[in-house]
Parts: C-alpha cells; sequence; structure tokens
C-alpha cells in the first residue's frame, strides 16, 4: 500500500475509533445511569417556567441569507488554495496573479453589491 | 498487467461499497417522510460520494465536496427548510402520486446512461497514481489549461450572489 | 527590498523534520498507538484545561477557584466528568429522537479528526520504528482541518433543531451563522500562509518555518525571524480574531450566553453524557484551533530562538514540549480574554466579520501576493499593477467612506429632532413608556421577514 492509502486507511481507522469510543460511552452511560421518567421531566425546558402554546420560534430570511453568502465565499475561497500553492514556482507568476486578481475582482463585486444594498446588516 | 475486473483490487472494492452507500441513501432521500431527515441522508450520500472521490486518488475535490456540499450547502437547505412551516414529524404529503411512474422513469434513465457509459468506455483504464489530486496538480491544470472556465465561474458566482439577493430581499428597491 | 519578502528556507544544521513522503507507511500497531494517545492527550487536556481555565478566571477575579475535590482541585472536573455520566438523561418527550442522539456525536468526532494531522515532533524511533510524531499527513491536510469545521457548524444545527425549543432553535441559527462568517476569515489568512509555504500539508509548513535566512550586518550574522506570526502579522492577527469566533468563545460567545438565550443550542440537553460531549467538543476545538495557529504561524514544534541556538532542540522527543507549550499559551490566551473581555453584541459581531475582516484579509493577500511576484518575477509591470490594486482600494474606501459619513450624519440629525420633539413634547413618545411596536397600538403588521416556525 502506497503512502497515499496508508494515510487515509489511518483516517479512517481514526475515524471508527472515534465513533466506537462516543459510542461506547454512551452505552456504558445508558446502562449506568438511572432512568425514572415522569412526565414533568419530560417537558421541555424552554427557560424554567412551563412552556406554554406552541413552541415557536422565528426563523427568519437573514440566516438562509448569510448562509448563502457563506457558500459563495467559500467556493471563492478554495479557488484560492491551489492558486496559491503553484503561485511561486516557475512558469507561473506574473500571468497567474493577474488571472487571480480577476476572480477576486469579480468576487469583490459581489460582496461590495451585497454590502451596498444592506444586505449585510444584521437588522 | 492488464486491469481485469476479477480479482478485483481493494481499491474497486471499497468503491464499490461506497457507491452502494450513496445510492442507497440517494433512494432514503426521496422515500422518506420526513424532510429534515431527507437532508440527512443526503449529507450521507456526498459523504459516500467524497469517499469515492478519495478512493480515486481526487482528494483536494473530496474535501472541498465534504467542506462545501456537506458543511456548506446542506445547512443551506436545513435553513431553507426551516423557514417554511410545515417539517416537523412525518408530512403526509411529501410523497406524491406517481411513484411508480416515476420509479420507471429513474430506472430507465440509470438503465440509459449505464448502457452508454459502459458501451464507450469499456476498454478505458485509468491508473490510480496518488499525488495527481492534490492541490498543486489541480493549481497548475487550472491556471494553465482551464483558465477561461475558472474566470467564467467567477462571473457565475457573481451572477448567483445577485440574483440571490434580488429574489429573497423583496424590500430592496432600485433606483427610483 | 529584500527583508520585505519572502526569505528562503534553507534547513540549517538542525533536523529538517519529516516531508510528506515519510507518511503512510507505519505498520498498523504504530498507528493504533499514536491514535490511542492523540484521545488520551486531548481527553487529558480537556481536563486539565478546564481545570486551568476556572483556576486562572478565579485568580483573575481575585478568588480561588475549585480547591475542595483533590490538592488544588485538580479532581473537580474529574468529579464533574464522573457526575454527568451517571445522573439521568432525559429525553423530553418532544424533541427528534435520532438527531437528539445524533447532534453531539456530530459535533465532538470531527473536532478529534482534525487532530490527526497536527504535528507533535520530528521523525522519532519509537519501539524501533522510526516514525514521524503525527499521526498522518496528507498533502491537502489544512483542508481536512477545514472540512472537519464545517461538520461541527452541521452539528450545531441539528443540535437546535432537534430540540424543538425556541431558545435552541434560535441558539443554533445564531451560533451557526457566526461560525460559518468566521470560517470564512479564517480560510482567507490561511492563503497568506499557502503562498508562502507553497503547499497544504502541515509537516512541510513547519519544515519550511524552520530558518528565515539571516541578515548579514557587517560582520554579525542576524538570524531573521521565520515563523509566518511574524512575516505576516495582519493574517495572524486575522487568525487570533477568528479562532475567537470559531469556537463561540468571549467575546464571541452570544449564541452561549445564559443571559441572552439560556444555554443556547445546548438548552435541552439536561447535565448528562450528551452535554459532557457537547463542553469536550468546545474544549477539543479551542485546542484544535490553538494547534493550527501553532502549526501555521507560531513554527509548530521548532523551539523558538534562544532555545534553537541549541543543535538539540529541535531533535528527537523534545521538540513536543515546545509544541505543548505554545499549546499552553495559546490556550491561556484563551482564558484570558474570556476573563477581560465583556461580549459583544450579535450584530456588531456579523458586521465585523463580514465587512471588517475579510475585505482587509483579501486585500492583504493581494498584497502577499504582489510582494511574491515580485520576487519571482522582477518587472516593473507587477510594481504598476501593484500601485494600480492600492490606489484602487484606497479610492473605493474615501467613496464609501463619504457615503457612510452622509449616512451616519443624517441618523445622528434624526435623534436629535426625536430629542428635541420630546423634550417640547413630553407624551409625544407614549407615556409612560415607549411605544411598543405592537399590533393593537399602531395597527403595524409584523415585519416582511419574519416566519414562524412552529415546534410541534
Amino acid at each position: 500500500m502506497t503512502g497515499y492509502f496508508g494515510s487515509y486507511v489511518v483516517v479512517a481507522v481514526l475515524l471508527g475509533v472515534g465513533v466506537a469510543i462516543f459510542a461506547g460511552g454512551l452505552l456504558a452511560n445508558r446502562l449506568l445511569r438511572p432512568d425514572r421518567p415522569t412526565a414533568e421531566k419530560l417537558t421541555t425546558y424552554e427557560c424554567g417556567v412551563d412552556p406554554v402554546g406552541e413552541g415557536w420560534a422565528q426563523s427568519q430570511i437573514r440566516y438562509y441569507v448569510f448562509t448563502y453568502l457563506y457558500v459563495v465565499f467559500a467556493v471563492d475561497a478554495v479557488f484560492l488554495f491551489p492558486w496559491a500553492t503553484v503561485f511561486a514556482d516557475p512558469g507561473f507568476g506574473l500571468t497567474t496573479l493577474v488571472e487571480m486578481f480577476v476572480f477576486l475582482a469579480f468576487i469583490a463585486l459581489g460582496i461590495l453589491y451585497a454590502w451596498r444594498k444592506r444586505v449585510l446588516t444584521w437588522t | 498487467m492488464t486491469p481485469a475486473l476479477w480479482p478485483p483490487t481493494a481499491q474497486e472494492i471499497v468503491f464499490l461499497l461506497l457507491s452502494v452507500v450513496a445510492v442507497g441513501s440517494a433512494l432514503l432521500v426521496v422515500t422518506t417522510r420526513q424532510l429534515v431527515h431527507a437532508a440527512l441522508w443526503l449529507v450521507a450520500c456526498f459523504g459516500a460520494l467524497a469517499g469515492c472521490y478519495l478512493v480515486l486518488t481526487a482528494e483536494f475535490v473530496a474535501w472541498v465536496q465534504v467542506l462545501i456540499y456537506v458543511g456548506a450547502v446542506v445547512v443551506l437547505m436545513l435553513f431553507g427548510i426551516m423557514l417554511t412551516r410545515a417539517p416537523i414529524g412525518r408530512t403526509a404529503d411529501l410523497d406524491s402520486g406517481n411513484r411508480v411512474v416515476a420509479a420507471l422513469v429513474a430506472l430507465a434513465t440509470a438503465a440509459v446512461l449505464v448502457t452508454v457509459v459502459i458501451d464507450g468506455f469499456r476498454s478505458a483504464y485509468t491508473p490510480l497514481d496518488p499525488g495527481t489530486g492534490s492541490a498543486k496538480s489541480l493549481g497548475g491544470s487550472i491556471f494553465r489549461t482551464w483558465v477561461l472556465p475558472f474566470e467564467a465561474l467567477s462571473i457565475l458566482l457573481l451572477a448567483a450572489l445577485i440574483g440571490a439577493i434580488v429574489i429573497s430581499r423583496t424590500d430592496i428597491k432600485g433606483r427610483e | 527590498m529584500t527583508f520585505l519578502v519572502s526569505p528562503v528556507a534553507n534547513p540549517g544544521p538542525t533536523s529538517p523534520g519529516p516531508t510528506l513522503a515519510d507518511f503512510g507507511h507505519d505498520p498498523l500497531w504504530i498507528s493504533i498507538i499514536k491514535a490511542v494517545f492523540l484521545f488520551v492527550f486531548l481527553m487529558v487536556g480537556v481536563l486539565m484545561g478546564v481545570w486551568t481555565e476556572r483556576k486562572l478566571i478565579s485568580r483573575m477575579q481575585h478568588r480561588y477557584g475549585p480547591n475542595r475535590a483533590g490538592k488544588f482541585g485538580l479532581l473537580q472536573t474529574v468529579a464533574d466528568g464522573l457526575k454527568m455520566g451517571l445522573k439521568e438523561d432525559l429525553m423530553p418527550r418532544k424533541v427528534d429522537k435520532l438527531l437528539y442522539f445524533l447532534a453531539p456525536v456530530i459535533i465532538a468526532v470531527p473536532a478529534f479528526l482534525a487532530f490527526s494531522v497536527i504535528p507533535f515532533g520530528p521523525v522519532v524511533s519509537m519501539f524501533g520504528v522510526k516514525t514521524p510524531l503525527q499521526l498522518t499527513d496528507l498533502p491537502v491536510a489544512v483542508l481536512l482541518i477545514l472540512a472537519m469545521a464545517s461538520i461541527g457548524v452541521y452539528g450545531i444545527v441539528l443540535a437546535g433543531w432537534a430540540s424543538r425549543s425556541p431558545y435552541a432553535i434560535l441558539g443554533g441559527l445564531r451560533s451557526s451563522a457566526q461560525v460559518v462568517s468566521y470560517e470564512i476569515a479564517m480560510g482567507l489568512s490561511f492563503v497568506a500562509v499557502f503562498l508562502y509555504a507553497g503547499t497544504l500539508s502541515t509537516s512541510e509548513i513547519v519544515a519550511k518555518q524552520a530558518d528565515g535566512g539571516s541578515f548579514a550586518l557587517g560582520s554579525l550574522n542576524i538570524p531573521l525571524p521565520s515563523w509566518y506570526a511574524v512575516l505576516l502579522i495582519p493574517s495572524f492577527l486575522i487568525y487570533v480574531l477568528t479562532m475567537l469566533g470559531e469556537t463561540n468563545r468571549v467575546p464571541f460567545d452570544l449564541p452561549e450566553g445564559e443571559g441572552e438565550l439560556v444555554g443556547g443550542f445546548h438548552t435541552e440537553y439536561s447535565s448528562s453524557l450528551k452535554f459532557a460531549m457537547f463542553m469536550l467538543a468546545e474544549y477539543v476545538n479551542v485546542f484544535v484551533v490553538s494547534g493550527v495557529a501553532t502549526t501555521l504561524f507560531l513554527g509548530g514544534w521548532r523551539a523558538p530562538w534562544p532555545i534553537s541556538l541549541w543543535d538539540g532542540a529541535n531533535v528527537g522527543w523534545w521538540p513536543m514540549l515546545w509544541f505543548f507549550a505554545k499549546l499552553v499559551l495559546l490556550f491561556c490566551f484563551f482564558v484570558w480574554v474570556r476573563a477581560s473581555l465583556p461580549r459583544v453584541r450579535y450584530d456588531q459581531l456579523m458586521h465585523f466579520g463580514w465587512k471588517v475582516l475579510i475585505p482587509l484579509n483579501l486585500a492583504w493577500i493581494l498584497m502577499v501576493a504582489s510582494f511574491r511576484a515580485l520576487r519571482v518575477d522582477n518587472s516593473p509591470l507587477v510594481i504598476v499593477l501593484m500601485a494600480i490594486v492600492v490606489v484602487g482600494a484606497l479610492g473605493v474606501y474615501f467613496r464609501f467612506d463619504t457615503v457612510l459619513q452622509r449616512r451616519r450624519e443624517q441618523r445622528a440629525a434624526q435623534e436629535a429632532e426625536e430629542f428635541d420633539q420630546l423634550r417640547d413634547q413630553p407624551t409625544a413618545g407614549g407615556f409612560p413608556v415607549p411605544a411598543l411596536d405592537l399590533p393593537h397600538y399602531h395597527g403595524a403588521t409584523t415585519g416582511l421577514n419574519r416566519k414562524e416556525v412552529p415546534s410541534a
């Protein structure tokens, strides 16, 4: 097995060990703890007072908008990573710099638009 | 040594198992009755796909898949689901009435794709060379060969951003 | 101009450290030993970390802190952990059982996974096998860390949602929006490090910080700093701020603040093992971001300057001590900030993340890239390009600054007008309290953007 697959087997083994440890811990917890549920104990805590009416919460569109902006900028950042690694190699240089400048200019236009339209304000 | 279907290498077995996970969780996405659980099965599907990318030595793409698809896109979908009133518990109208026809169409499409791919690429093999999927080699190919799609992608991102803002914020007016 | 551009990394007389090719060849039992050591290290680290935090904060507040359980209160965290493991675990009636159970696991496991690529030391001989003191390394190691952080966001959203309680849902949404905003700034501050190091692999980034070249002053050879925390100070400072925002620590801990949202996304998790896993995940996240800061900015396991003059400082098992010391210092910095600073309001937090950190980061990346291009391709065109970028950025800033000034003046004038009106007619605002925007007061409808989310 070459180094590449060996490394990923180690990562997969670590994932399995981690899940096993936490699942085992939760299982041990279930075996060791007392379990006497009553109706009052199983009501939602909220803030300590008995909950009245339906539990509701206002979910607002600004969470969605910020997550959307996150998706766009995460894709942008993901393209910056390979650029940063090849940037200093011979054969790249000025052209690569200009290419990334153009890319970032378009993205900057996007954030500028969002800023000006007051989308980035958390009301 | 010409690669053959039998005996399968370890990579092929793992790839097969991961693709079974991917197809199975995709099936569960469309058949489950709870909307939030559908989003979670989608996470399992994307995770299995990332595993498939890893087996095919495309590690940069695999981790970007986890970072963007699992970490951002499905969270976006979850937030979108949470904006609506519906999704607590089972929703009775999540299944449409034409499940059988839809399943037949899906099977037929899958059969077409599989036939065409097998017929076209039956004798194509690629060696799994680790190192071709790293950030450095991807960067080399993007910024030498594929620069124009890269710049077009930035314009696409810009358009998506502005479009989403325009559609979602109806209180933003243009110039009078 | 040479002192401004990236110094040539030439490994000195000390060991250059492992490269990517050294990984992936460990026998299975060595990997298992390293994995077990990692888990034990993190669990014990969390125990000691909680104790350190409580003692440090209490000493800063002129009180003793826990000192009953064991000598100096060292067993306090053990006692707390045991208590949480043996308490009754209530699963409230209305929660989504599967998600309620899975959310702590989804938050905790990626935090542990992210530590697998953090280098603890150079190549040592462990039970006769030469192996680097790092569980594994990948050509895209830092991307793995970022991916694990984004899976953690997922756990927060699910924990809040599965609890079906308004404070939990709000806390989960707010916490995830905050983590996501600061994650972009974090990723962008890594780009400058990659521009200098030319790789995403953690062991090679540490190796690149080995030697900064030297500055010949007459007959004196002054060694130049090679840590990226000094060479790329803006990236390091921005990264420190995003560290605080990403792990929901003070001053950015509004989603967890008791006075604000009860417990945030973990309100419905009564004091049981699942709650302990949330706390564990938070502290392990603090360790992960500190480990990443140490690796990418503070030279990893390499000894700082006065100690690095001794040749044996970077060989063998000694580097684990330097790494551990840096980790402890960063953790104490977290605790110090928690003891000193008040909480930042949420809109100020989001404004800071999006409108200050990200543009600053982008501008800094462009500058660093231009400097590197200057070193690689010494043409006047690059200088012209840099000048255009700087002038353009300044122009944009000043243009929008006048707009912002005008808006600020308008708002101040409006407030002064309201003050005058209220002074003349004290009952204009509605006595005895200012008018609230309730429907039966003014007939106003609720805002257009609000949607109700029922939970039952």
